[in-house]
């Protein structure tokens, strides 16, 4: 499995034709104390860029953008249940949701885990 | 991600150094670099404030003293009366009171305490406004007031149930103070001017402190176990928490003190029939709205989901309707209650405890309640 990353703190870990998507342990050490998610329903047709959920910390709401284009094949529940989960385990435990790739050339343009690291350095 | 402005073109207050030494996320606010959190962030320093005591700098405010030219001080007071609808002649030396600037057409310049030391007057103004407050001031007071801006002091809260306490344990003598007391006070032997006061709902202080001395007076205050340093984030979860006013938000040159729920800060020497009744700016649009009701109301707001709703937000009388009927001024999450709250305005009618009303949030219509203020209740030692 590879996992890619956007330039707004998301990671997509791949695989075979599903991604699924979360952001970055950087992003929720930004954003602070997590106190709600909403994620996005199952069987939505995302486009690339477009705004799939919401994270909110104690102080402001921060969209997550659709990284690729798909459709919502799971989300998950354990997250919009306990929001403090992102904080406690962004990069894993914490993710929001699947997408079925809708093409796979849209991952060219992401990042491998050290292009990301020197885009938050 | 966005980037920061250029710090350079900020202020700093004297507790700058130690800001960044305890982990501070710095912001931009008002003008000044400020910490929004520490490294603890919003939600434990929130908690930490309710349960224990937090440390907030709010050097930022402006302090200004008033002194009469004729040396009585009552002549301050009833010069500033010609700038606000309350009783300031009333406050006696040592206690302070919650006042606004307002203009001729009734909505507010600024909110600020007022105390009486005894010889003159001194104000505590928000860091936004201080300069405009500044220009009123000398504009209208001149002739009766030495209007003096006091640059070289800091100013330092300290909030929750152990405040008293550690106060005490530094030789202060703040036991036989009552909420709202105020006066020169020395602390850990500083020359400090103390109130008993804050922005938290809970008990607490306000410390004003010779700058070159704030950084002294905070180790020491940060050196009891029971103090944690708490940022700008907590301080606004808590003020929301507490139903308190946020100057341009809740409040600003818009909204009158009796549409924003205000009135009980308007004392009845200043309202039609008192002793002093008007003569300031903007009484023949305040001093009807006593008798009429405003047409609006600023109310308590508790979303019925756990979605915040937040400033800003257009509220709807019904899920389905299309005009609004007013907005959200402040709007969050409530840490101390586990669930989102929000302050905004409603036409009166709409007004009630217990009404039902829509936000829209993300182009949906998410039902909220009217409920009293405030969200936890105040822990003011009176």
């Amino acid at each position: 499995m590879t996992t890619l990353y956007t330039a707004d703190h998301e990671w997509l870990r791949i695989d075979g034709d599903v991604a699924t998507v979360g952001i970055t342990d950087y992003a929720q050490s930004q954003l602070g104390d997590v106190v709600f998610v909403e994620l996005p329903k199952l069987g939505r047709q995302l486009k690339k860029a477009e705004a799939a959920a919401v994270v909110e910390s104690v102080k402001a709401a921060s969209d997550v953008y659709a990284p690729i284009t798909g459709e919502v094949i799971e989300v998950n529940d354990a997250v919009t249940g306990d929001p403090t989960l992102i904080n406690s385990d962004a990069a894993d435990k914490a993710w929001l949701f699947k997408l079925r790739i809708a093409d796979k050339g849209e991952l060219d343009g992401l990042m491998d885990a050290d292009a990301y690291e020197k885009h938050t350095a | 991600m966005s980037a920061a402005p250029a710090s350079q073109t900020l202020h700093r207050t004297p507790l700058h150094a130690l800001h960044l030494a305890r982990g501070g996320k710095m912001v931009p606010f008002a003008g000044y670099e400020m910490p929004v959190q520490y490294a603890t962030g919003v939600l434990k320093e929130h908690l930490h404030t309710r349960a224990a005591a937090g440390l907030f700098d709010v050097s930022h405010m402006g302090q200004i003293a008033l002194r009469p030219k004729s040396g009585k001080v009552e002549d301050a007071a009833l010069a500033l009366e010609r700038l606000a609808p309350q009783d300031i002649l009333a406050v006696p030396p040592g206690r302070q009171r919650y006042a606004q600037f307002t203009n001729a057409q009734g909505g507010i310049l600024d909110d600020l305490m007022v105390a009486n030391f005894g010889d003159r007057l001194f104000l505590v103004v928000n860091a936004a406004c201080k300069a405009d407050d500044e220009a009123l001031l000398r504009a209208e007071l001149a002739d009766s007031c030495a209007i003096e801006p006091l640059a070289d002091r800091a100013l330092l809260a300290l909030q929750g149930p152990k405040a008293a306490g550690v106060l005490a344990k530094l030789g202060a003598d703040v036991a036989a103070m009552r909420f709202m007391d105020a006066g020169p006070r020395p602390v850990a032997g500083l020359s400090c001017f103390v109130s008993r006061s804050g922005y938290t709902g809970e008990d607490g202080f306000e410390i004003s402190v010779p700058a070159a001395d704030a950084a002294t007076l905070a180790e020491a205050l940060l050196a009891d176990p029971d103090v944690a340093p708490i940022g700008l984030g907590a301080r606004d979860s808590l003020r929301l928490e507490a139903g308190l006013c946020l100057y341009g938000h809740d409040i600003d040159t818009g909204t009158t003190p009796v549409e924003a729920d205000l009135t009980w800060s308007i004392q009845k020497s200043r309202r039609s029939g008192g002793a002093r009744a008007g003569g300031f700016p903007g009484a023949k649009a305040i001093l009807p709205q006593f008798e009429t009701g405003p047409a609006r109301k600023r109310v308590g707001l508790k979303p019925e989901g756990r979605a915040p709703v937040r400033e800003g937000a257009p509220l709807y009388a019904s899920a389905e309707a299309h005009e609004a009927i007013g907005r959200v001024t402040s709007g969050g999450f409530g840490p101390s209650l586990n669930g989102p709250i929000a302050m905004g305005y409603v036409p009166t009618p709409l007004a009630a405890p217990g009404t039902r009303v829509f936000a829209e949030v993300r182009g949906q219509r998410l039902p909220l309640d009217v409920v009293p203020l405030p969200f936890v209740p105040h822990s003011y030692q009176r």
